[in-house]
């Protein structure tokens, strides 16, 4: 099935992606509504969590250039020093610039 | 028949308050949405059009899938796939707030859901994960970025010649060294850094082997799993407990 993109068309495949997003936004919290939270759940779901941010971040370096992986590990050696988000992330991006730059 | 209680209470000054923290990372955001809009209009879209798929859809990646997919003509199904697909993070996102959004009435507890993006729900998981509860930055910061992403991709369609390589400048890392950053704030126990070492194995492995965009469900849940089997002290006490009683 294909929608021709003449304006009603746009509006029909904006409408479309926009509640295709807010299912995966509801979805998630309108499933867990029907599981008793036990502890084991807990521990799940917070360990879930933070697996989230790894899975984003691991193939983001690995598929990504120099300049991600330099990003990536000045973020990474930055934030486990100083324990503080904005630093880190501005060395990170400031190392991305740099390592671009340069080669 | 007894009357649910929900407990949480929305705080409108913390929410002003966490609207200014992610203040700065938003205007990184907005430089996103500047290279959004710009790739939005060469892909022929109009740009009230991208507008408007920025203001409902609000999910920068998969607005970009979907632009790359754009033609005379577009197929719905393999669309909705590659948006659900990409998309499909906020599923294990919003279940992983649960605990704190189950204090709150149904009616706001969806509209908070409205504004839940990556970053704002980064802050909102890892502080809790170190005993706060903070939903008002699902709003304020959602909010913000909100704000940010349409005056991006309203930047991007007008005067999209301004960004011509965000690349260059290093902003398409902001969000990972973002996340990444949030990562590494959080708790790190044997038990968190075995969990996440299996997340990346996962998502490494699916990204090389399954579908598209699977990857970050994949290491998510393998890294869940985990939690699931190997319990902190405090909640391997309370399972025990469960146990006797039952």
């Amino acid at each position: 099935m294909t929608i021709e993109t003449t304006t009603a068309g746009v509006l029909a495949l904006i409408a479309i992606m926009a509640l295709v997003t807010l299912v995966t936004r509801f979805g998630g919290v309108f499933a867990m509504s029907f599981v008793r939270i036990s502890p084991r759940i807990e521990s799940f779901i917070n360990t879930m969590a933070s697996s989230v941010l790894i899975a984003i971040v691991v193939p983001m370096a690995f598929s990504g250039d120099a300049g991600a992986v330099a990003a990536l590990s000045v973020t990474a050696v930055t934030m486990l020093a100083l324990r503080k988000p904005l630093p880190a992330i501005a060395a990170g991006i400031a190392a991305a610039g740099l390592v671009r730059y340069l080669f | 028949m007894s009357v649910a209680s929900y407990p949480y209470q929305i705080q409108p000054h913390k929410v002003r308050q966490e609207f200014f923290r992610l203040f700065p990372i938003s205007l990184f955001v907005v430089a996103f949405g500047a290279a959004f809009g710009l790739a939005a209009t060469q892909q022929g879209l109009l740009p009230l059009e991208a507008m408007l798929m920025s203001t409902t859809v609000f999910a920068g990646a998969s607005q970009f899938a979907a632009t790359d997919m754009w033609g005379s003509e577009v197929s719905v199904l393999p669309l909705i796939a590659v948006v659900f697909a990409i998309n499909s993070r906020h599923l294990l996102m919003g279940a992983s707030l649960y605990p704190m959004l189950k204090d709150v009435a149904p009616l706001k507890r969806y509209g908070l859901l409205l504004f839940l993006t990556d970053a704002n729900w980064a802050v909102s998981a890892q502080e809790y994960q170190s005993g706060r509860r903070n939903l008002e930055v699902i709003l304020g910061g959602g909010l913000v970025l909100w704000l940010a992403w349409l005056v991006g991709t309203w930047l991007g369609v007008y005067f999209g010649g301004v960004l011509q390589n965000p690349k260059s400048l290093g902003l398409d890392m902001v969000l990972g060294c973002f996340l990444l950053a949030m990562a590494l704030g959080g708790k790190k126990s044997a038990r968190v850094l075995v969990a996440w070492g299996v997340a990346a194995l996962a998502s490494l492995a699916a990204w090389k082997w399954l579908p598209p965009h699977t990857h970050v469900v994949a290491g998510a849940l393998a890294g869940g799993l985990i939690g699931y089997f190997w319990l902190d002290q405090p909640q391997a006490k309370a399972v025990a407990q469960e146990g006797e009683q039952a």
